[in-house]
């Protein structure tokens, strides 16, 4: 990675916009926020893109990287030696200028999610293995890779049939909760539209978190929704019992 | 440019800042009752605090069952070499413990002991292990609790909005003005109470721990509008940052590295914290072993990089990964290391602010009425250096005595509305289009690296007062030539544009720290000056205050109140206050 890096950032508003090149000198380890940061300090202090942390804790920088859900903070040149590195919004969001997009619709869904609803008040006697189940859940950094990256709302226009997989995630959080007494299945069936996902498994592979986002999140919540609507000795039981 | 239609909104408090502290005190105010505002110049959820990996500490002494909250003042205020403000000190270590215990209930899991309760680790210059965590993502965990929790709160919420000016009407705050990123529009809020919680301005250094966000807007404004600042010479420098690669340098390396039992040694394979603080080692106080990094370096032991190697190694991959799984992935993406096999190096990186805008501990009251802080940008908690782990903590303690102090004042409330005076308002419009008119000028972000340079080199971890002095020359100029920064292209998310203010706001502040490190003649915590080396009694006694009349700063000491005999008394055992049994208090009287 001795010489310069050949990039080609998309640049342009709501109204349009196009890739434009930038050669970058290289330094050892660098990253493609970095080369954005010296095309910003060098030659176009206009070019916009979010960052926070430049550590992978933040989920500012989410973008497209030669078509891949990337984070531009952990996402390094080398891996692309030789090669011209496109940079482009993240495709299923408004984009507001270059590579930021209006992410707005994300924090309109996290209000209809009902908050942790506690059995008991805290101290909680909770054991390791019950946090465990669900601390996986808390290393998601809202970065929205995975929202970009699902079908349902990436191809099929689906912000309004499905909350997408980050909020799948959110969800599990509180359902799978050693303490919590609150119902979110309803939510499930009905507004939060579970039953569009297919189980394609490509927003688990975007994760930058690792988080296993359909083995751990979707499917047992998925099974929560069955069980209730669909297995009819459950709904006999739940019929007979009243309930 | 008065033709441009300013959007305006009216609360009875705004909250600037979405941080920890930010997010508390708006809950706290809306709790209340209040209609209430946060504004953040980032998206929700991103702020600052979401960086944050070691813990946060409050004394349950769920492993340490002798820890306490007198233990916690102890080691806070010596931390602090006693030129903290105790009052804040105190009402910190009581709260500490409900307000960790709150967000239990609001969601957040913390890692658990074998009893089932929240487990704590070690950090250093804390007597006891005591911060409640989640692996090495603490930070987001609070964050993330916030922000969850304070959606469902009845809360408004502005993201990526920038204020560049509080307004005043009178004496007293009457709102605040700026600009939203996405699209340059001028916005205006009008409120009774205004709540800084903007974070610390890290980003004055070259090689910085801190989020671009770190440039200490709340402090230059407050500042601007009448409020004193205090402690600015005190600013942290944690000992243990990235190296290499060049683009990682500055990044954090968690405490907790060596709170789960990281080992430090120089190029000559010596566990040099041996040579100067042996009964502390790797776990003494922050500012002591920055310096003990440095003078390793400088003494030719350094390593191939100019730093020190740490080794957790030892402990064993399985339990690395699960205790510090985000320095792991930090360590494997970023540096090509692997560091449950490999040691690395660190060096020190600039970290916190201690100082910032002087409060009255109950209230988080500035010098200006209606105006409170809380969160980094306050002063006077943490004194002349941070025990890891204290942030965290102060940003729930504060942020909702903040909230409780904005409320009452407004509930206090008698008459009208305040007003908003048009000619300011107009004035601040001209000046933030300025940059656009300016054809030829200087690039803001290539000023922004003169200061860093100029700041490492003048006032980083070694000063002296010829390098100051030279240093606040040379920030004077800068300020002079900043006057002709420009921005190009639209007001449409425009970054350049955007970091004209940033600049302008970090000048000022240098200048600040500049002047109050010159009059601070000894060394005490994170200050250390090479022409009087050693702490002095003297200056125990006293806080540098400065305030801004007619563009210039002035600098005064005001007298640290001293402790009164209840809590004096801590110190009178020879160690810490959760160690001694009864029988020896009483024998002690
Ligand atoms: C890498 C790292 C690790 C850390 N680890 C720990 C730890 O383990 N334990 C601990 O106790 N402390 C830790 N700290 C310190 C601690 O995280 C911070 O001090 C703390 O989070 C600051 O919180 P805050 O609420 O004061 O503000 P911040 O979180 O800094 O938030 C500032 C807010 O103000 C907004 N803002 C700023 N300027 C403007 C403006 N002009 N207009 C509108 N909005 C504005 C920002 O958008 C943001 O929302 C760590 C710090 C770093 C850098
Ligand atoms: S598994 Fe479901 S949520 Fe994930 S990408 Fe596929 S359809 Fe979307
Ligand atoms: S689940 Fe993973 S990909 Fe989705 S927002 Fe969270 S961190 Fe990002
Ligand atoms: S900048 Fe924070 S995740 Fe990339």
């Amino acid at each position: 990675m001795s010489e310069g890096i050949t990039l080609s950032v998309w640049r342009g508003d709501k109204d349009g916009g196009e890739e434009v090149g930038y050669q970058v000198p290289a330094v050892p380890g660098m990253v493609v926020l970095d080369a954005l940061h010296w095309v910003q300090q060098n030659a176009q202090p206009d070019l916009a893109v979010r960052w926070n942390c430049k550590a992978a804790h933040c989920g500012s920088c989410g973008a497209e990287v030669n078509g891949e859900p990337k984070l531009l903070c952990k996402t390094r040149l080398d891996d692309y030696a030789g090669e011209t590195v496109r940079v482009r919004p993240m495709a299923t969001f408004p984009v507001i200028k270059d590579l930021v997009t209006d992410v707005s619709w994300n924090y309109q869904v996290a209000e209809q999610i009902p908050p942790l609803d506690p059995a008991v008040p805290a101290p909680f006697t909770m054991y390791q293995e019950d946090a465990s189940r669900v601390q996986e859940f808390h290393r998601c950094i809202e970065c929205f890779l995975c929202q970009d990256t699902c079908h349902v709302l990436r191809n099929h226009d689906g912000t309004d049939k499905y909350f997408g997989p980050r909020f799948m995630v959110k969800i599990a959080e509180y359902e799978m909760h050693a303490v919590d007494q609150g119902d979110r299945v309803p939510l499930l069936a009905q507004a939060a539209g579970l039953n569009m996902c297919n189980v394609t498994k490509c927003c688990t592979e975007v994760c930058p978190q690792h988080i296993r986002i359909t083995d751990n999140a979707i499917i047992p919540l998925k099974e929560r929704v069955v069980d209730r609507y669909y297995d009819p000795i459950r709904t006999l039981f739940r019929r007979l019992a009243g309930r | 440019m008065t033709t441009e239609t300013l959007e305006t909104h009216q609360y009875d408090v705004i909250v600037i800042g979405a941080g920890g502290s930010g997010l508390r005190a708006a809950v706290a105010a809306a709790e209340g009752g209040l209609k209430v505002a946060v504004i953040t110049k980032s998206l929700l959820g991103k702020a600052h605090t979401v960086m944050a990996e070691g813990g946060a500490a409050a004394s349950f002494g769920n492993l340490d069952a002798p820890d306490g909250w007198e233990t916690h003042f102890y080691d806070t205020m010596r931390s602090g070499h006693f030129i903290n403000n105790y009052r804040a000190v105190e009402i910190f270590a009581l709260e500490a413990p409900d307000r960790v215990l709150e967000l239990e209930e609001w969601g957040a899991v913390f890692d658990r002991t074998s009893a089932g309760r929240i487990m704590q680790r070690a950090f250093g210059a804390h007597s006891f292990r005591r911060l409640c965590h989640i692996g090495d993502h603490t930070g987001l965990e609070l964050l993330r609790t916030m922000q969850y929790k304070s959606i469902h709160s009845g809360i408004d919420f502005f993201m990526e909005v920038t204020l560049t000016t509080l307004l005043k009407d009178g004496e007293r705050v009457a709102g605040a003005f700026g600009y939203y990123r996405a699209d340059g529009r001028f916005v205006l809020f009008r409120a009774k109470a205004v709540i800084l919680s903007t974070g610390g301005w890290g980003r004055i250094y070259k090689i910085t721990s801190n989020s671009w966000e770190s440039t200490g807007d709340g402090a230059a404004m407050a500042f601007r509008a009448g409020a004193d600042l205090t402690d600015m010479e005190m600013v942290q420098f944690h000992p243990t940052g990235m190296v290499w690669p060049p683009g990682v340098r500055g990044l954090l390396v968690t405490e907790g590295v060596r709170g789960e039992g990281g080992l430090l040694y120089n190029s000559e394979g010596e566990r040099f914290m041996e040579r100067y603080d042996p009964a502390r080692m790797e776990l003494s106080s922050r500012d002591v072993v920055a310096r003990s990094i440095f003078k390793e370096v400088q003494a030719g032991r350094g390593t191939p990089h100019g730093g020190a190697w740490l080794d957790i190694s030892h402990k064993g991959a399985e339990y690395v990964k699960r205790k510090l799984p985000a320095m792991y992935e930090q360590f494997l993406t970023l540096a090509d290391l692997d560091i449950t096999r490999e040691r690395f190096e660190v060096a020190p990186t600039c970290h916190y602010t201690m100082g910032g805008i002087r409060v009255d501990a109950e209230s988080c009251a500035s010098s200006v009425p209606g105006l409170f802080a809380a969160g980094e940008v306050a002063a006077g908690l943490h004194g002349a250096n941070r025990l890891g782990g204290n942030s965290l903590t102060d940003l729930l303690v504060f942020g909702r005595r903040a909230g409780l102090g904005a409320s009452a004042y407004v509930q206090a409330w008698q008459g009208d509305a305040p007003k908003v005076d048009q000619a300011t308002v107009e004035a601040e419009m001209v000046r933030i289009v300025a940059p656009f008119q300016r054809s030829e000028g200087i690039n803001p972000y290539q000023l922004h690296q003169q200061l860093q340079e100029l700041m490492t080199v003048h006032a980083g971890i070694m000063r002296s007062g010829d390098v100051l002095a030279e240093g606040l020359e040379k920030i004077l100029d800068l300020k002079d030539r900043a006057r002709q920064m420009m921005a190009a292209g639209s007001r449409t998310y425009n970054p350049g544009w955007h970091a004209v203010f940033d600049v302008e706001n970090m000048l000022l502040l240098c200048e600040g720290i500049v002047r109050s490190a010159l009059e601070r003649k000894e060394s005490r915590g994170a200050h250390w000056r090479t022409d009087y080396p050693d702490e002095l009694e003297e200056f125990q006694r006293v806080n540098y205050v400065e305030s801004y009349r007619d563009g210039e700063i002035q600098v005064r000491t005001e007298a640290v109140s001293p402790m009164p005999e209840r809590l004096a008394k801590l110190f009178t055992y020879g160690k810490a206050p959760g160690l001694v049994s009864p029988a020896e208090r009483e024998a002690m009287g």
